[in-house]
């Protein structure tokens, strides 16, 4: 990829008070891309994305976006940079979805018509209600429309789909990878880890304020450390006849009501065992997965690290990792409610299946 | 639809214009904004004119009620009102998503000006025409009394600003309701400073509604010249006002 990169961050520090909230932040952004900016409540994702944005004075590092100084060169950056906030805000409470982006379109020299940009995000229904009624869903969408209708080269979007139905996210989802393919630069922040699984070109993990990790979502899940198939059945199978068929290695959990994990050296006899063991039980071994590590394992292991080494922020109540919440990036799974968040205060440096 | 990117701002004054219009629009669609800048005003005018509440002393009622709304109107729109907007887009985030729009700072700020004054022109015309209609006979200088009104609305604009961006949304929709109805009440607008004791009017007269009920009285009844004490007095007001909110005004 020849073109400069759309954002350079480089050791970035950013402090509040006594708190550090990024701590010494380095990455890229490739232009054309949708890179996600992965990491729990509170990792320092928002504050990143706020100085990009120009709201944030870096403590110490650079931050360029487009060539420029966010905060020395806003505006000239301005009109070429969308911005999305946090929680669908950033709306004047008495205004119609309609008209604020009207308005926002007149800012700029060559807007989106304003009429499909409102009927593609859903939001024709919403009429004269004015913004403050209308439900966190249809305020995350006037957001993303408000981010889009100056037709940038590149935006921000804090939490896209945070609070959206699964159909929206899913729409979502679709309406981004269109940006890209229009030319669109996108970096978005997340805590779903399937949303920066599916949609990214790039993920980059930060947690505690530090980059974790780097890749493409393929790059981040390669090199599994152990083999292992997943499946979806009935909750609390008799998981000791599976055991016993199998070999004495293979470790095999429920991870989740009805959400099972076989950990072994897989081969296709180990499978074999695995699909006659459910035939002769009579089960339907629903989205059946075999090898790969998905990103959330990789996720869990890298913050796993962080929090073991005792630096990490406490969090929320102590729980077995996997007991949480299903496995995300399990095909055809429900939808990780918004802000469910493995807990992890427990999981520590022992791994989710060791 | 593309969403291939075009960028680019606006010319500035179209901007401007789209700001102003936009905040203008809002606000006389808004019901209770409505109801402070523009219903009060003309139904206490209309009131107080028609029967005898309060001795208005040495002035006929009419005479000494327009000038008194008229502050009032200035408090309303320029303190009350844009604290409250300006308090409720803070708290949703309006101000923080128009700073990484392509409109400069200074453009917001004119257009929030702007769609004080338009709002205060209103008013004026409503009530200026009631109070003509009500047998008002103005005297004084036009000029004198526009400089007086700018002057108001600067000290009045500087501490609603102060409000808004330093108190939470709810706690500003309170204390400016609160301080709009003791000033209305206690600022000479249409009760007579003289009826306090001497201590508590002197006070009152330096209050922002009290200097401007006083002085635009000075000029429309009694004809005086710009009466230079009450500018000074709403001049303080306004640097001090403006150069806190400044200061501490928070965008989010």
């Amino acid at each position: 990829m020849s073109a400069p990169p759309a954002v350079e961050i480089s050791a970035l520090v950013k402090r509040y008070g006594p708190a550090t909230a990024v701590d010494g932040l380095t990455f890229t952004v490739a232009a054309g891309t949708i890179t996600s900016v992965l990491g729990r409540n509170g990792a320092g994702k928002t504050t990143t994305i706020e100085t990009c944005e120009g709201f944030r004075r870096p403590d110490a590092g650079t931050v360029r976006v487009l060539g420029l100084d966010p905060l020395r060169d806003g505006a000239r950056l301005r009109p070429r940079v969308g911005v999305m906030l946090q929680e669908g805000t950033g709306f004047y409470p008495g205004a119609r979805a309609a008209e604020l982006l009207t308005h926002l379109a007149r800012l700029h020299a060559h807007p989106l018509d304003v009429g499909p940009l409102v009927d593609r995000l859903g939001l024709a229904g919403s009429g004269p209600t004015p913004l403050r009624r209308l439900s966190g869903g249809e305020r995350q969408r006037v957001a993303l429309a408000a981010a889009l209708v100056g037709r940038p080269e590149l935006v921000f979007l804090d939490e896209p789909t945070a609070g959206l139905d699964p159909q929206a996210r899913r729409d979502t989802w679709d309406l981004l990878t269109e940006l890209r393919a229009d030319g669109v630069t996108v970096v978005l922040t997340t805590h779903l880890i399937d949303e920066a699984e599916r949609l990214s070109d790039h993920v980059v993990i930060i947690d505690a304020g530090r980059l974790l990790a780097e890749g493409s979502p393929q790059e981040l899940t390669a090199g599994a450390a152990d083999d292992i198939i997943r499946f979806g059945g009935p909750p609390r199978l008799d998981l000791a006849s599976l055991r016993a068929a199998l070999p004495a290695a293979a470790q095999v959990h429920e991870v989740a009501p009805g959400t099972y994990e076989v950990a072994a050296v897989v081969d296709p006899r180990l499978l074999a065992t695995l699909t006659s063991w459910c035939a002769a039980n009579d089960i339907l071994a629903e989205g059946l997965q075999v090898g790969h590590r998905t990103l959330e394992d990789v996720f869990l292991e890298l913050t796993g690290r962080v929090e073991g080494s005792g630096s990490g922020p406490a969090r929320g109540p102590g729980r077995p990792a996997r007991e949480s919440g299903p496995a995300d990036g399990w095909p055809g799974r429900g939808e990780r409610p918004a802000d469910g968040w493995p807990a992890d205060g427990a999981a520590g440096g022992t791994g989710p299946r060791s | 639809m593309t969403f291939s990117p075009a960028p680019g701002a606006a010319p500035v004054g179209r901007m401007l214009l789209a700001q102003s219009v936009f905040e203008t629009r809002l606000l006389l669609r808004n019901g209770e904004q409505l109801l402070l800048t523009a219903v009060i005003p003309v139904v206490l005018l209309w009131l107080l004119t028609a029967a005898p509440v309060f001795d208005t002393g040495r002035y006929e009622r009419v005479e000494f009620l327009v000038p008194g709304i008229l502050a009032l109107c200035v408090m309303s729109t320029a303190f009350t009102s844009l604290a409250i907007a300006t308090g409720y887009e803070r708290r949703y985030g309006a101000l923080k998503r128009l700073a990484a729009s392509p409109i400069p700072r200074w453009t917001l700020l004119l257009a929030k000006a702007l769609t004080v004054l338009v709002v205060e022109a209103v008013q004026v015309a409503l009530v200026c025409g009631l109070g003509l209609a009500l047998g008002w006979e103005p005297s004084g200088s036009p000029l004198s009394v526009a400089a007086l009104l700018l002057a108001g609305t600067l000290a009045f604009a500087g501490l609603g600003l102060l409000m808004a961006g330093t108190l939470r949304a709810e706690a500003t929709l309170a204390a400016a309701n609160l301080l709009y109805l003791l000033l209305l009440v206690l600022g000479g607008v249409v009760i007579p400073l003289d009826g306090f004791p001497d201590g508590l009017r002197s006070v009152l007269g330096l209050t922002p509604t009290g200097a401007l009920a006083s002085s635009l009285r000075s000029v429309l009844a009694d004809g005086d010249g710009l009466p230079f004490g009450a500018v000074a007095v709403l001049t303080a007001w306004a640097v001090a006002g403006l150069a806190a909110a400044a200061r501490w005004f928070r965008w989010e």
